[in-house]
């Protein structure tokens, strides 16, 4: 059996917007007499946008309107009903982030732009789907090595590591093309408060391209302290949106997507001042540093890796064998609570307690909310401990459930079908459960579950996403 | 050369190849002359190739295949630990097949027992068709433990490994059991056969005219594993019907699917075939999963 999935992605970025559809196909891998094993095999990009300016009301707020006009348009160049789209993830990605409005923009756009597609933001996330959108996990699979990508856009530098597939790191930089903006006549119209301390520049300054070149040597020097190429000092830990992905052991072949990259793999890259800011000194600063001196590869989306990523790779699939019963999809912005393998071994009595004690944390002023309940589960159990554990937490969800709300569980080993039936054969009607195995998560992360497709669930983990 | 010998010998070939490749199975002598288990390593996580190119590569591939790949050899031929290895998983696979499911297993996990036309092992072997049939004495049992028009029959059978029913199959009937009554269906006794083949499931349907006949049965052993379980479902089980009308889940063991969640599974197919009413090639037509 095939199925396709179609999908939006849609980057609003400090400088650009770009929307692309893909095509998902999940089909079963299992052969007809074992139990179903659904995967996404093969993701098609069927549309790309035009890449546009982000569209901006003053310095700090989006013009949603403008963006949902490109949305309409796109939509309408392509061909497609929105109605038709069935998955995918809206992301504002770099600067744009921190503007006022933007998470107004990611929810009404989230709703715009299909019924479930995902509304994220946070830098671990982005540079993961642009290194997909790269294909650096390919590529490390494929060549059984690491591959540090950086996104390059107009405001960060989001670092993600993948070693033979897996990605392993994630960290971000204040790095990026439009740190600083001139007009027409070279006069800086803007300085990203990031560079403060960095540079002597300031607003309303006329400059020549041998005034920014000093910016552009620190920050690629903090990319190659980034990236192990030289030692960590004040100069990247100072630049470093969030945290900085750890230094890996052997060096890692590099990889840069982003619009900076354009201006690093260009053979004749355009004059200096073609985009009014910084972008390509930065790009050839790069380019003849020591992180295009050593493995590096020319990942096959540069400017398209982000968005490229959302609408590709943002989705995953649950495992095939699981249970729900009374529950509306999608399912939107729910928060996970994840407990160890210790925590679910215990007695049913203790595994109650521990699962009561922690749920609410999640509570808003001791009214009970919907959380997804994850743990690592055990590899082949016996019956008995899937018994033991259903009992556990049952009780310790009693208060969810007395709420009539439903009883969400998220195991990583293959037994949530087992699990969920025994857990809905010890409820009392109306049943609301959905038990999914397959799926690795931390408390911190949010998840948003689709329609199921076939006997699979698409699943789009917000905020940090690492490999089983 | 005495067996003591020939084992001193063994263990020694096996400490030597333990000393020149690092990678190899250290196979350690006890003071009384036994060596370790061989069975015992995964063959997933042994690689035994020496200087390799690029091991930890060739290691993340064997991790998805069981196949013996990656074995390195001595001369032209297998190492010794690989040829061990190769004997000792076939006559895992013999003795499953040739060794009896205990009655502690029946007894202990309220089973009834029967048994289909053979009156042992070989002949079970040598006669797929009596492995299909019961006689009067059994037939009778048959009926007073399943009544008349069952909805669902839940039966274990030895089949060809004895070590898979062992292993799996009570875990995989419980949560079939399980599964069904959350889907509010509950089921009566669960029969143990012996000396079973999959065809017995007709007769079942036949004598008691049971809706569907589950069949939990140990697969023909290989040299992967010799616990592996299969289950076949048969929607409207009758002598005659053909084979393609069964549906089976097969692979269920440790390495495989996991015996409660392949049970869980099972349950909801089960669940589907009483809605569509059919099971087989009609069943994977009708849902297309």
């Amino acid at each position: 059996m095939e199925r396709a999935l179609l999908s939006v992605g849609l980057d609003i970025g400090t400088s650009t917007t770009q929307m692309v559809l893909s095509r998902l196909t999940v089909e079963n891998k299992a052969s007809a007499f074992a139990v179903p094993d659904l995967a996404i095999t093969d993701r098609e990009i069927v549309y790309r946008s035009a890449i546009h300016f982000t569209p901006l009301r003053s310095d700090t707020v989006i013009d949603a309107e403008a963006i949902q006009a490109i949305v309409d348009e796109e939509y309408r160049k392509a061909g497609i009903e929105k109605s038709a789209i069935e998955t995918g993830a809206v992301i504002i990605t770099g600067e744009t982030a921190r503007k006022d409005n933007a998470r107004q923009v990611l929810s009404a756009l989230s709703g715009y732009a299909g019924e479930f597609v995902v509304a994220t933001a946070g830098p671990d996330l982005e540079g993961i789907l642009a290194a997909r959108g790269a294909g650096c996990d390919e590529y490390s699979r494929e060549h059984d090595t690491a591959v540090l990508n950086f996104d390059i856009g107009g405001g960060t530098a989001n670092g993600c590591l993948f070693d033979r597939g897996r990605c392993v790191d994630t960290g971000c930089l204040n790095v990026g093309g439009r740190l600083i903006k001139l007009d027409e006549s070279h006069r800086i119209t803007y300085i990203s408060p990031v560079l403060d301390g960095l540079t002597t520049l300031s607003v309303g300054q006329t400059v020549t391209e041998a005034d920014l070149q000093p910016v552009a040597d620190r920050l690629t020097e903090a990319l190659e302290e980034a990236a192990g190429l030289r030692p960590r000092t004040e100069l990247s830990r100072k630049l470093t949106t969030n945290r900085l992905p750890a230094v890996p052991e052997t060096a890692p072949v590099l990889s840069f997507s982003g619009g900076v990259a354009d201006m690093i793999y260009t053979e004749a890259p355009p004059p200096w001042d073609a985009f009014g800011d910084m972008g390509v000194i930065l790009g050839r600063t790069i380019a003849r540093s020591p992180l295009l001196q050593g493995p590096h590869i020319r990942p096959k989306e540069t400017i398209r890796a982000t968005v490229v990523g959302a609408g590709s790779h943002a989705t995953t699939l649950s495992g095939s064998t699981i249970a729900y019963e009374g529950v509306d999809f999608p399912l939107k912005n729910l928060p996970v609570l994840s407990l160890t393998a210790e925590e679910t071994a215990g007695t049913p009595q203790a595994v109650a307690q521990t699962v009561e004690k922690k749920l609410r944390w999640f509570w808003d002023d001791g009214e009970p909310s919907p959380v997804v309940l994850a743990f690592p589960g055990q590899h082949s159990p016996d019956f008995q401990t899937v018994e033991r554990l259903a009992e556990g937490l049952l009780s310790g969800l009693a208060p969810l459930q007395q709420a009539g709300l439903p009883l969400l569980v998220a195991v990583t080993a293959d037994m949530a079908k087992a699990l969920g039936q025994a857990m809905l054969c010890r409820m009392a009607q109306p049943r609301h459960l959905l038990c999914m195995d397959g799926l690795t998560m931390e408390t911190g992360m949010y998840l948003d579950i689709g329609s199921p497709v076939g006997s699979a669930l698409p699943v789009v983990v917000k905020t940090l996403l690492f490999d089983r | 050369m005495n067996k003591e010998e020939l084992k001193a010998m063994v263990a020694q070939m096996l400490r030597d190849m333990g000393q020149h490749s690092g990678s190899a199975a250290p196979a350690q002598s006890h003071s009384d002359g036994a060596v370790d288990d061989l069975s015992k390593i995964d063959l997933r996580k042994q690689y035994l190739v020496e200087n390799p190119a690029n091991g930890p590569a060739f290691l993340a591939l064997k991790a998805k295949t069981p196949a013996r790949i990656g074995v390195g050899r001595a001369g032209a031929r297998y190492k010794t630990v690989t040829l061990l290895r190769f004997r000792a998983d076939h006559a895992a696979a013999q003795d499953s097949v040739f060794s009896q499911v205990p009655e502690s297993f029946y007894k202990s996990n309220d089973l009834v027992y029967v048994k289909t036309k053979c009156e042992d092992k070989d002949e079970y072997l040598t006669r797929p068709d009596l492995g299909r049939r019961f006689d009067e004495k059994n037939q009778a049992i048959i009926k007073e433990t399943c009544g008349q028009h069952p909805k669902v029959l839940l039966v274990i059978g030895d089949g060809l490994s004895s070590a898979a029913i062992e292993a799996n199959a009570m875990d995989c009937a419980r949560a079939i059991r399980q599964g069904l009554s959350a889907y509010g269906i509950e089921l009566g006794k669960t029969l143990f056969i012996q000396y079973c083949r999959v065809g017995a499931s007709d007769h079942i349907g036949s004598l008691t005219d049971a809706e569907l006949v589950c069949m939990l049965v140990g697969e023909r052993p290989g040299l992967v594993t010799a616990e592996s379980m299969s289950a076949y479902l048969t929607y409207n089980p009758r002598i005659g019907v053909p084979e393609s009308a069964r549906t089976v889940v097969s692979n269920i063991h440790r390495q495989g699917t996991p015996a409660v969640e392949a049970g869980a599974h099972i349950a909801s197919l089960i669940r589907q075939m009483l809605e569509k009413k059919c099971s087989g090639v009609a069943f994977r037509q009708g849902v297309g999963q």
